[in-house]
């Protein structure tokens, strides 16, 4: 018999997995999650590319200095955006289509379902983001050892604070349409405005405040961080200040959704 | 908790549970005993599917209790889930993954692995006599493997106690029969208890035992055979012609012959152990105003009605069996 205890790892595991296989599944989203950032990436890149003239910024991109250089942080974390909306969106599904019911009656602790979206929603990200890496030579990026080790902590940490926007974003809603309105308005310019499309002003301004107080901002500076041919000690506290941050976001941000399922599991 | 029968394993003590004004349960108690096979009938409306959520752990009610396998459904919920195996009505498979991935997650959500899980779904593959099929994909599958492949899910965890809601719906004669066979044998060789849901008179004619729900009260208890020799012998119904009021011939039926006749869509009704000779009386003494004639021993359909004074088709839609459409639901 099985004992009286809430679950979490061996359903997370089984939901993780789950999520893996059936993105793999559609490749349809795979397209979707990478294609689209790369279109967006040439576009807008090479187009705004000769107008793209911030000392700041082109100190930021590193030696490379180009727009594209500038950009490929920010496409990086649009693409783990994408991918983690694909990947939560599920949840909608899920519940219309009745899987998620046979979740509920199940003995599971309230961050079995949480957690288990969270680790496929972020290993779909990161594997998603490591493939378009393979690209940054082309926009005059450095991708070596010393890259990767910096890059995979910064990847995993967005990642999982954007599954996490995601997941809250999904979990009360009952249409896909819904998501994709709040996304429009809350998820895109969340992306835009952290310095992932342009470099946000320093100083006293709106805009530095609004790039200071966004998430998501923190994620875009350490994977910029990472991409540092040779890393200064202010590029480091920089890095290591934007994983932490992200790190304590994501960390809101599931414990959030916990609240929310725990809720959810016995409403009336 | 107190158990008036040491071997209910569901016990339900006088339930309530509203949508605004409605009451969807108005104080309903029954009591399943183990090993039993019950089916809660009652049309679309009536308050079984607020029953079966309830019972499910889904939803809470407003007042009164219910007790699975001696844990209550409110108080305690992880022991109540973690005996409980449910059978929803739209299936709670992944139709992008196997009936094999299925079952390993299916399993999963229950703490199983390794080779406990693989041999348990070995065994749930044959008993449903899916063992074939598990490399298929659940999209592609036909209504009826769809609910196999649900109900293997389900013998997977080796429940106490199953719930059922509406199992055959979308399944043909034959997978409709697949699925009492599975029923009993699981009940015969592992003591599981079930409850189903049904609007299906000829799938609660096959239960032990039956309680009929109407506007969320509990309106009849018994084995199917009780139920239908509790009437009165044979049903008459009487079709009535055009210009005949239906009420007044009731009225006047009731007055020659001394047995109450109820009126139930335009038809007049009543019930005799001498049906045959008093339907020819009838139609004798009154033969402008009746159209047709028909007499039929008595099923669960003219239990509900005697009941009832309804239909099955009488009663609306349950509220809770959509969901709202624009309320957030946490």
């Amino acid at each position: 018999m099985t004992p009286a205890k809430q679950l979490l790892w061996t359903p997370s595991v089984a939901f993780w997995w789950r999520d893996v296989i059936r993105f793999l599944r559609q490749r349809n989203r795979i397209i979707g999650a990478l294609a689209t950032p790369l279109v967006f990436w040439l576009l807008v890149g090479t187009g705004f590319g000769p107008s793209f003239r911030n000392p700041a910024a082109v100190a930021a991109a590193g030696a490379a200095g180009s727009y594209l250089a500038y950009f490929f942080p920010g496409i990086l974390v649009l693409i783990m955006l994408f991918t983690a909306i694909f990947s939560t969106i599920s949840v909608i599904e899920d519940r219309r289509e009745g899987f998620l019911q046979g979740a509920l009656v199940a003995p599971l602790s309230p961050a079995a379902i949480p957690l288990g979206k969270f680790l496929g929603g972020t290993t779909l990200a990161v594997l998603q983001a490591l493939l378009f890496c393979l690209l940054a030579p082309l926009a005059g990026l450095p991708i070596g050892l010393h890259q990767i080790l910096l890059l995979m902590p910064a990847l995993i940490v967005t990642g999982f604070a954007m599954t996490g926007l995601g997941f809250l974003v999904a979990w009360p809603m009952d249409s896909t349409q819904g998501f994709h309105a709040i996304m429009n308005i809350f998820l895109m310019p969340l992306w835009m405005m952290s310095g992932a499309l342009f470099p946000m002003p320093v100083g006293t301004g709106w805009l530095h405040l609004v790039a200071l107080l966004n998430p998501v901002s923190y994620g875009v500076e350490a994977i910029r961080s990472s991409f540092a041919p040779t890393i200064s000690e202010s590029l480091f506290s920089g890095y290591v200040t934007g994983v932490c941050v992200t790190a304590l976001f994501a960390a809101v941000l599931f414990a959030v959704s916990v609240r929310l399922v725990a809720k959810r599991s016995r409403r009336g | 908790m107190s158990h008036p029968d040491p071997n209910a394993t569901i016990v339900v003590s006088d339930l309530v549970k509203s949508f605004g004004d409605r009451r969807a349960l108005d104080g309903i108690s029954l009591e399943v005993r183990r090993g039993e096979i019950f089916c809660l009938l009652g049309p679309n409306g009536g308050g079984k599917s607020t029953l079966f959520r309830i019972l499910a752990t889904l939803s809470l009610p407003d007042s009164g209790s219910a007790v699975i396998a001696g844990h209550d459904v409110v108080a305690d919920a992880p022991s109540v889930r973690a005996r409980l195996g449910v059978v929803f009505q739209s299936p709670s498979l992944d139709g992008k993954l196997t009936i094999l991935e299925n079952l390993r997650c299916g399993g999963a959500l229950y703490g199983l692995r390794g080779e406990e899980l693989e041999s348990r779904i070995r065994d749930a593959a044959s008993a449903l006599n899916l063992s074939d099929r598990l490399g298929d994909l659940v999209e592609t599958l036909s209504g009826g493997l769809q609910r196999r492949a649900e109900i293997a899910k389900c013998l997977l965890i080796r429940p106490e106690v199953l719930l059922l809601d509406e199992p055959s719906t979308g399944l043909d004669p034959g997978a409709r029969l697949d699925l009492w066979a599975a029923l009993e044998e699981l009940r015969t060789k592992h003591g599981v208890t079930a409850l189903c849901t049904t609007h299906l008179m000829e799938e609660a004619a096959r239960a032990d035992r039956v309680g009929i729900v109407s506007a969320g009260k509990l309106v009849a208890l018994g084995t199917p055979e009780e139920l239908t020799s509790a009437l009165g012998g044979d049903v008459i119904s009487l079709g009535v012609n055009p210009g005949t009021g239906a009420d007044l011939l009731a009225k006047r039926i009731t007055e020659k012959t001394g047995l109450p006749a109820s009126v139930v869509q335009a038809e007049v009704r009543l019930e005799s152990r001498e049906a045959y000779a008093l339907a020819a009386r009838i139609a004798g003494d009154f033969p402008g105003e009746i159209s047709s004639l028909r007499i039929a021993r008595p099923t669960l359909e003219d239990v509900f009605v005697a009941r009832t004074g309804r239909l099955f088709a009488d009663e609306n839609l349950e509220p809770d069996s959509r969901p709202a459409p624009k309320k957030k639901r946490h």
